[in-house]
């Protein structure tokens, strides 16, 4: 995972509540065994509607509960595949935005009338460190976890980090296999 | 301090602060592929295949093809062969397409007795939340997570908040678990639950079968829910025990012991609740491209209240005051991981003996699981099925998604007893009606949606 550094961009705008992973990385395409590549297939079915513009820029902007549905990471990996480094949205269904913060792919939540004024300026600056997005006329903060703060700024793998607890986890381990289920073998 | 099943079941599960430990890894063939690459990449191993468990669901045929290699589609072949040569190197067991085990994730898990209360259990599918029936924490990850549980056996994990949905008053006659909860995502809409693990509860809830219990646990992914769970009781019991992977003699009373304990304390206080009217509850159909946009079987197409109101009307080609009892139908689907159980098959066949689908309407049952189908069959509801038209298959996930070939044409009005009628979900351009068994099967043979209430 690269380290997220601080972009600047004009926002690509796609003002839809309840936009489901379904339509941001249609099924077909989860048939493929990679895991690059995925960018040309995004949004596939409503790319072939009159009127789709959806410029490939580093920032998009949506409405709510954005990536709903499927916990297909297919979606984030289109996402980022396309060019987005940030996703402005007014909210975001849970397992969407736990996937994008797992590829460097910042999810981040504003209230609606934030979200429609950077949806309506030319440029948007995402400074990560500083918690803040930027644009001609205003800026705002955002919240963001420490712990996915921190690994998202240095580009940190989660499982080596994990895997720096190998005693914690081996003792709770061996403890469990005295006091956890019992599995019958199959 | 009195704790909630949640707080309980996350306590014990605590490696270290925001590190959970997982008992019970399921893997399918879409979601994994990339994780086990992952972990060839970095020359690293499963940490417990021993708790872990993976079978082909999504993208099998459900035609009778007898093994991954004769699978026609070349993508999805590629894809089930994969999740062989996959489990095969790093010592996951596997049931893949052929194995009298093979079904999907969500139907097999429960029973073959690896799903048992008090678990995590997590998977690469969303609707991993339908375990929490058992009292579980359960719940969908991603890909990245998947590598994650395969290489560590946790998750990296800030503790969600939590919410109780408590029913009160009872089911009327043919309004079922899938009404239920249908009308409790119509009340609080597909982000009511977000940021939440939801505890359901309730006399109507203690009264539901086991099956029941999985059809609303299931579908607390479409109301945002991180996962929903069911304290553990006699029915759950009864349940497990016996089934091949469950506890044996003393280990299972003693389990069983365990398991009573797993109940949310008097007085625990929930950051969030919501009581939902179970009596006033009709059959519900999903007029919608969104799970929430649903009404009672009586009604008609709602007035559109925003733009994405609009937008599905458009799509569903339908208009606002048309009954929903005169919308016609051209497909039919009994399956998926919400009701494709022995219980769904049971009731849906009920309905059907004896009658004929209508000419209009291409109706398919597709069973959960090969020991589904298996026990069916012992039962002879295939013949009551196939007698009545339907196209009776072999297991899978099939078109509740449509990622194999049992798709709807662009325009075809689908009664489907599955989980989402997202644009596009069931094939480009159809359209999906979420119902319970019941009422697809009154759906099929009168070829519109009927009320099963007064339905003779």
């Amino acid at each position: 995972m690269e380290p997220f550094e601080t972009i600047t961009s004009r926002p690509s705008v796609l003002m839809r509540d309840d936009v489901d992973t379904d339509q941001i990385m249609p099924k077909q395409f989860l048939k493929r065994v990679e895991r690059t590549g995925f960018g040309e297939f995004l949004f596939d079915d409503w790319s072939r509607e009159d009127g789709w513009d959806l410029p490939r820029t580093q920032v998009l902007v949506t409405g709510r509960n954005f990536g709903c549905g499927s916990s297909r990471e297919h979606a984030p990996w289109g996402l980022e595949d396309y060019g987005f480094k940030a996703i402005v949205a007014e909210s975001f269904a849970d397992i969407f935005r736990s996937n994008c913060t797992k590829i460097g792919l910042l999810p981040i939540q504003l209230d609606r009338a934030t979200v429609e004024s950077i949806a309506d300026s030319d440029s948007v600056q995402v400074d990560l460190a500083a918690q803040e997005v930027r644009w001609e006329g205003g800026q705002a903060s955002f919240e963001i976890d420490e712990q996915i703060k921190h690994r998202l700024l240095n580009g940190l793998d989660d499982i080596a980090l994990t895997l720096q607890q190998g005693d914690a986890l081996s003792a709770y381990e061996s403890d469990r296999e005295r006091s956890g289920p019992v599995t019958t073998a199959l | 301090m009195p704790t909630t099943l949640f707080d309980k079941i996350w306590a014990a599960h605590e490696v270290a602060p925001g590190l959970i430990y997982v008992d019970l890894h399921l893997v399918h063939e879409v979601t994994s592929p990339q994780a086990f690459d992952g972990l060839r990449m970095a020359g690293r191993r499963v940490r417990r295949p021993d708790r872990t468990l993976a079978t082909a669901d999504h993208n099998t045929p459900t035609d009778g093809t007898p093994v991954a290699r004769l699978i026609a589609d070349q993508l999805s072949r590629v894809q089930v062969e994969t999740l062989e040569r996959n489990c095969a190197e790093f010592g996951v067991p596997v049931y893949s397409l052929g194995s009298e085990r093979q079904g999907i994730v969500h139907v097999i898990g429960p029973n073959l007795g690896v799903t048992q209360p008090g678990m995590t259990i997590v998977c690469g599918d969303s609707h991993t939340a339908t375990h929490g029936a058992f009292g579980s924490l359960a719940f969908g990850i991603g890909t990245s997570e998947v590598e994650h549980v395969l290489a560590t056996q946790t998750l990296v994990q800030k503790k969600p908040k939590s919410m109780r949905i408590r029913y009160e008053g009872d089911l009327g006659f043919g309004v079922t678990a899938k009404d239920l909860i249908l009308g409790t995502i119509g009340q609080m809409g597909t982000d009511g639950a977000t940021g939440f693990v939801v505890e359901f509860a309730g006399p109507v809830i203690e009264k539901l079968s086991m099956e029941g219990r999985m059809t609303i646990c299931n579908m607390t992914i479409e109301g945002g829910g991180r996962a929903g769970m069911i304290a553990p009781d006699e029915t759950t019991f009864r349940f497990v025990e016996g089934r091949p992977a469950a506890p044996q003699g003393a280990d299972f009373e003693e389990a069983v012991r365990q398991w009573a304990t797993l109940k949310t304390d008097d007085g625990s206080v929930f950051d969030h609740e919501i009581v939902v009217d179970a009596a006033a509850l009709a059959p519900q159909v999903t007029w919608g491209t969104a799970p929430d946009m649903v009404t009672d079987i009586a009604s008609v197409v709602p007035d559109p209240q925003s733009e994405s109101h609009e937008r599905a009307l458009h799509y569903m080609g339908l208009t606002a005051g048309q009954p929903i009892q005169e919308l016609r139908l051209d497909r039919v689907f009994i399956g998926s991981c919400t009701n494709s159980r022995i219980g769904d098959l049971r009731a849906a066949a009920e309905v059907v003996k004896g009658r004929r689908v209508a000419s209009s309407v291409n109706a398919m049952v597709v069973p959960g699981s090969q020991e589904v189908k298996k026990q069916a069959e012992a039962e002879g509801l295939d013949e009551i099925f196939k007698a009545a038209g339907f196209d009776w298959r072999v297991a899978g996930c099939s078109m509740c998604l449509g990622m194999n070939p049992d798709i709807a044409a662009p325009g075809e009005r689908v009664a489907s007893t599955s989980n989402r009628n997202f644009e596009g979900r069931q094939g480009r351009g159809a359209r999906s009606h979420l119902v319970s068994p019941q009422m697809a099967a009154a759906a099929a043979i009168e070829g519109r949606f009927v009320d099963i209430r007064d339905w003779t």
